[in-house]
């Protein structure tokens, strides 16, 4: 049998943009461009490294998210993923990580699945949870955080690089991996592929699709509440010294100053 | 006063600073009661009690240790049962992360992550959080449920605060949720005998501008004569000159420290993440236009090669 590999992906706003909260303190979306998460591309990757090892394997993307959000989905498509499902909904806006969790949980089995694959965080939110908060919600086990990962026989292993230790992990299917930056360089598009993506079959889903009511979901139904948010004061211009050949010497004298040495 | 529970990150009953930074922080929202799992638990009871927990929950069973996560989110959720806590504060590590995020789905409340302040509120206790690289401070609150926060390393100064610290033993009976990802085999990180990145009151970095790993020992040579810990930038990871597990930036450590020493790091929005929040900002690079200049205090316009090691003499000689 087939198997079936569900890759959740976010589309996010770019980084390297002037980032910041719109009026409702949620993630201002009109100033910045979007894009694929960068750490959700290794997610993919692995995804179809996973599917070229085995004899049979469909890789779905998924993603929650504004109309916008087809971008990452076609982003990922274009590099070799088979078909994609976005959850749009306007009652969505202002979700949080467990109703975003939710949605997805419901997205999942609705797609039916062997292993959900993730980055190992979002670029915007950071939070790194929302794979082991699926896990809990699939019921599933949890296989996360790895730089290495192999799928065989209906079980996944993998190694999980922890600050006091390395840990090498092993679970049966289904379950849910969440993957670091370091489990390998995600590959570009090629010309083929981005033509490719372009026939993929892109399928929408709203909240009644999935049995979700509004209040579970949305800035209204979300678990937390950001009560401000302020721009953080640029930092003092510091001096700055050119080195003459007393350099070192200088920024000694300046972290004795400040009573570092 | 409410009882506010404290997990406990700990090695074979050795505890890590940044648990004791939660106590101060639990403190400022009531009575801390800590949450010690594993090997080396009840041993961890008395640095605990100096410093303000007035319980200490201890259990240890093999599962801890043999399987991922979530034995030790039933542990946690036991203690969450057995004291009904106002709110529960986990240390921000990775794993520390996903067992608070798994606790709060069980218990039905809202999660907050990565706090670096805390502080009694009217409606429930109120997190400060940085945003987008740290170009934001938001505060936010839980508004469902027993609050559950993760608060980062180096958000609270530690305190003594003389309590109780009594042991209780943990009744713990696992699911068969528990067992589902195995723990085959466990690698111990090698000690550098420098201290923990993320806990360390000196980081100094090393970012492309080393020009390979056998120059790190320049850098190591500057962290070991500051007492320092040692990190690298995304770029000195990649090119394989240093560890990942040393890694300051968005996909790796973020970090904030008293003092941040940047060496031939540019300074891209990836690094500035994991290091904008660090109270002094020093910076040495051959490139004066470098965007890491913006956010230092002290900047040297040089040659690392130059600047470092003379600087490492300098430390040396001014400490004798």
């Amino acid at each position: 049998m087939s198997l079936r590999i569900v890759v959740c992906v976010k589309y996010v706003p770019d980084a390297t943009g002037d980032r910041k909260f719109a009026d409702d303190l949620t993630v201002d979306r009109d100033d910045v461009d979007g894009l694929l998460s960068e750490l959700d591309e290794y997610a993919v990757e692995q995804a179809l490294q996973i599917a070229e090892e085995a004899d049979e394997a469909e890789v779905t993307v998924l993603t929650v998210g504004p109309e916008d959000a087809k971008d990452a989905l076609r982003k990922a498509l274009s590099m070799g993923a088979d078909k994609a499902v976005h959850v749009e909904d306007d009652d969505l806006h202002g979700t949080d990580v467990m109703g975003t969790s939710l949605v997805l949980a419901k997205a999942i089995e609705k797609v039916g699945y062997d292993v959900v694959i993730a980055g190992m965080a979002s670029t915007d939110g950071t939070m790194g949870v929302l794979p082991a908060i699926l896990a809990e919600r699939l019921g599933v086990p949890q296989v996360t955080l790895l730089s290495e990962v192999k799928i065989e026989g209906g079980v996944v292993t993998g190694r999980r690089d922890g600050d006091a230790a390395s840990e090498q992990l092993e679970a049966s299917l289904p379950a849910v991996v969440s993957v670091t930056d370091q489990s390998g360089e995600a590959r570009y598009p090629s010309f083929k592929g981005i033509m490719a993506a372009k026939k993929k079959p892109v399928e929408s889903l709203d909240l009644s699709d999935l049995d979700i009511e509004a209040e579970e979901v949305g800035l209204e139904g979300a678990w937390t509440a950001v009560d401000s948010a302020a721009e953080r004061p640029a930092r003092t211009a510091g001096t700055i010294v050119k080195d003459e050949g007393e350099g070192g010497k200088q920024l000694a004298e300046y972290l004795a100053s400040q009573k570092f040495i | 006063m409410a009882e506010i529970l404290v997990y406990v990150d700990h090695v074979d009953g050795a505890v890590r600073k940044p648990t004791l930074e939660l106590l101060t922080l639990a403190r400022r929202i009531g009575d801390p009661v800590a949450v010690a799992l594993g090997n080396g638990a009840a041993d961890t009871a008395a640095v605990l009690g100096e410093h303000g927990a007035v319980k200490v929950l201890t259990a240890d069973a093999p599962e801890f240790a043999d399987y991922l996560v979530v034995p030790k989110v039933e542990a946690l959720q036991a203690a969450y049962e057995a004291v009904s806590p106002a709110a529960v504060l986990v240390p921000s590590s990775a794993e520390g992360k996903e067992i608070a995020a798994r606790l709060a789905v069980r218990i039905g409340s809202g999660i907050i992550t990565d706090a670096v302040d805390l502080e009694a509120g009217d409606e429930g206790p109120v997190a400060t959080q940085s945003a987008f690289a740290a170009s934001f401070t938001t505060k936010s609150r839980v508004s469902r449920g027993t609050p559950v926060i993760t608060v980062k390393p180096n958000s609270a100064p530690v305190e003594a605060a003389p309590a109780a610290g009594a042991v209780e033993a943990l009744t713990v009976s696992f699911s068969e949720k528990a067992t589902g990802t195995k723990v085959t085999s466990r690698t111990p990180r090698e000690s550098t005998g420098r201290p923990e990145l993320t806990e360390a009151a000196i980081v100094v970095s090393g970012g492309r501008g080393v020009n390979g790993a056998e120059n790190f020992a320049i850098i190591e040579a500057l962290a070991d004569s500051l007492g320092a810990a040692v990190g690298a930038s995304r770029a000195a990871v990649d090119a394989g000159w240093y560890p990942h597990s040393n890694q300051v930036g968005q996909t790796g450590k973020s970090v904030s420290p008293q003092l941040y020493i940047a060496s031939g790091i540019s300074g891209a929005i990836q690094h500035r993440a994991g290091m904008q929040t660090s109270k002094t900002i020093v910076a040495i690079n051959k490139d004066a236009e470098a965007p890491i200049f913006d956010l230092v205090d002290y900047g040297v316009v040089g040659d690392l090669f130059d600047v470092v090691p003379q600087l490492t003499e300098e430390v040396k000689s001014r400490k004798g």
